[in-house]
């Protein structure tokens, strides 16, 4: 299976439980030579083996570009998502082997900003482990400003305050403590970019609220991995290759195609990076588009599907693949 | 053994040659009679030994003399190498590149001591052996971008990718094709693609920056591209036109052979890991007629691509004075019979 990237060959050599929810997993070289070096915002995709099964799933490096000796993510437990992060909290052990892919970055920093102005939210603070050490390193103009649910779920807060002091700041929800968006964003600096990496809805908000208050659209940065969901089985014919497949509740359609022996190219596995698109020939019955890269116009025209998170209800539907 | 690097000038008295290996090795870009664009990119991985591609950064006997002639070139136009401010990173990704290739691949002439970010490097053809710490400006003479590109044969532009696009934002550029970095810079792909013929209206550009853009670490990838160049000089820029241009009204049948010269470039994209920018070299290969002839697929192949070639492109080549010269003179090692398919010679 392609993930469109070189693979490397490593060994889990730590696993460390973070709080209820968020393990931390180390991987190194099984040859003992460095790690590729990667920037701030790059991920990997994580291949799991579970039986008979293959999960490729993405995630941030969170650990600091300037030290490859090894590469941390952190994973946050989702019972009921389609499996991947229970599989890593169950059965991944140090000294397990695994394959992960070459970096890819897809949030990069623009290198031109003045000032970075980062907003987490819950998990979506690991790309700001990296990008926060690349620019400290550097001597970079950076504030952090993270939103958790409790104290006790706010990975990372401690680690992050104790290396960059009041360039963070915390607000939990329990606590009723919101970001003053708009405030925030009324007062920076020209040549500001911003970042925010979080669930849907808060992107959504950052997004729309920047636009509102007159942010160039090329300014606002944001990540916005898709987990492929879990849905009702379905069939699909691959026009090209011959082959009927079928795609069960917890694959994602991208990985049926692959279980199937076809290889599209493909990198995120997330829905943002275009590679996977595929054309749909002929089809009776319902998309459920769940990407970040078709426009709606396409969602619209039936014409083509992101494979790697989107899935279909209905009769019949026949790729080009 | 090692190279043994060749004492000759790409200009003036144009003492430039190819040893009898080196016309073998040239990167000769048609692989048939014809030519036309197309996405001919490849992935950049080693090819077969005595081949341009045995290493992925190529260095060969004319380094030395294009290491003197670049200089020159600077000491008249600082500007052919320029780094706006937020490249100086990817600078130094392009130096820790091209000092790891070329003393991977020619240990005999180049050597790269890493102890953490303090490293030593031996550069022995042209007498260098610096101490440095990797990161910190202050401890080279130069920028890291010139520094390791005044050492580095070919061209190369530093692409920032961002907004779904690629900026020419850093370059050393002195061995172009009729074409300004100083003009270019911090122009994004379509701008300082906008001159070219033909190739917009066929989409080649939009389908070329998707695939560039998600060029992967560890995944380079390369395409040829040529032009033809009156007598074998490098520096063939736009702010030089008046010391060159006239050059292609000299073309006599009498010397074609030694004046006309094929320019091939080796062009290679390889994402960069601390930046995520893009460097793109473009390593130029000069041939001469009498050289190139010596193989005869590649006369007889040549003669045809440059009699059949679409108007538009031989203008936008700079072709047109000499054209019909050149052709009449290839058209009499072309008897006609068939040339075997791809690139080498037979």
């Amino acid at each position: 299976m392609s993930t469109g990237t070189t693979k490397l060959d490593v060994v889990v050599s730590d696993v460390v439980p973070v709080n209820d929810l968020v393990t931390r997993f180390h991987f190194r070289r099984r040859d003992g030579e460095l790690l590729p070096t990667f920037s701030g915002g790059a991920h990997v995709v994580v291949e799991m083996r579970d039986g008979e099964r293959t999960r490729l799933n993405p995630y941030s490096l969170m650990g600091s570009p300037l030290d490859t000796r090894e590469y941390t993510i952190s994973v946050r437990r989702d019972d009921v998502g389609r499996g991947g992060s229970l599989f890593m909290h169950r059965s991944v052990k140090p000294g397990l082997e695994m394959v992960i892919s070459y970096p890819v970055n897809l949030f990069s920093l623009d290198l031109r900003a003045k000032k970075h102005l980062m907003l987490a939210g819950g998990i979506g603070i690991t790309p700001f482990m990296a990008q926060t050490a690349q620019l400290a390193g550097a001597g970079g103009n950076f504030e952090l400003h993270y939103t958790c649910r409790t104290a006790s779920l706010g990975t990372y807060a401690d680690v992050l305050q104790q290396r960059h002091g009041n360039r963070v700041r915390l607000y939990h929800d329990d606590r009723e403590e919101r970001i003053d968006l708009d405030r925030l964003l009324s007062s920076q600096p020209l040549g500001t970019h911003l970042y925010v990496c979080g669930p849907a809805g808060m992107i959504n908000w950052v997004r729309d609220r920047a636009a509102a208050l007159g942010w160039p659209p090329e300014t606002v940065h944001y990540e916005h991995f898709a987990a492929p969901q879990p849905g009702l089985p379905f069939d699909v014919t691959l026009a090209v290759s011959g082959k009927t497949i079928r795609v069960g509740e917890q694959q994602s359609l991208l990985e049926a195609i692959e279980a199937a022996g076809v290889d599209p190219p493909c990198l995120c596995r997330g829905g943002v990076c275009g590679q996977c698109e595929t054309n749909v020939i002929s089809y009776d019955g319902k998309f459920i588009h769940n990407d970040h890269w078709l426009s709606e116009e396409d969602h619209r025209s039936g014409c083509k599907i992101m494979p790697c998170v989107s899935r279909f209800e209905g009769k019949s539907l026949v790729l080009e693949r | 053994m090692g190279i043994t690097f060749r004492k000759e000038t790409f200009r003036d008295d144009f003492t430039f040659r190819n040893s009898p290996e080196h016309i073998r090795r040239f990167p000769f870009p048609f692989h048939e009679d014809a030519y036309m664009y197309a996405v001919n990119i490849e992935p950049h991985v080693v090819g077969p030994k005595g081949s341009v591609l045995e290493n992925l950064i190529d260095v060969d006997e004319h380094y030395v003399a294009e290491m003197q002639d670049r200089a020159l070139v600077l000491a008249e136009d600082p500007l052919r190498c320029q780094s706006l401010p937020h490249m100086t990173l990817a600078g130094w990704d392009l130096l820790e590149l091209l000092m790891e290739q070329q003393a991977l691949g020619y240990p005999e002439h180049f050597t790269l001591e890493r102890n953490g970010d303090r490293w030593r490097w031996i550069n022995r053809p042209l007498g260098i052996d610096d101490t440095f710490t990797f990161g910190d400006t202050s401890t080279l003479p130069y920028g890291p971008m010139e520094y390791i590109t005044r050492q580095s044969q070919g061209d190369f532009c530093i692409l920032d990718q961002r907004d779904g696009n690629l900026w020419m934002d850093a370059g050393m550029v002195t061995t172009q094709a009729d074409w300004s970095l100083d003009f270019d810079i911090g122009m994004n792909f379509f701008e300082w693609h906008a001159p070219v013929p033909l190739a917009h209206e066929k989409g080649i550009f939009t389908r070329a920056l998707k695939f560039l853009t998600n060029i992967q670490q560890g995944k380079p990838a390369r395409r040829l591209n040529w032009t033809m160049t009156i007598n074998p000089r490098l520096d063939t820029s736009p702010e030089n036109y008046h010391k060159w241009g006239p050059d292609r009204g000299t073309v006599t049948p009498e010397n074609v052979g030694d004046k006309v010269h094929l320019r091939v470039e080796l062009q290679s994209f390889w994402r960069l890991p601390r930046s995520n920018g893009i460097v793109f070299p473009i390593r130029c290969y000069l041939i001469k007629m009498d050289e190139l002839v010596t193989q005869p697929k590649w006369a007889r192949r040549l003669h045809r691509v440059i009699r059949d070639l679409p108007e538009e492109l031989a203008t936008y080549k700079g072709l047109t004075r000499y054209r019909p010269t050149l052709v009449e003179w290839l058209s009499k090692l072309d008897d006609g019979s068939a040339t075997s398919p791809g690139f080498g010679p037979d």
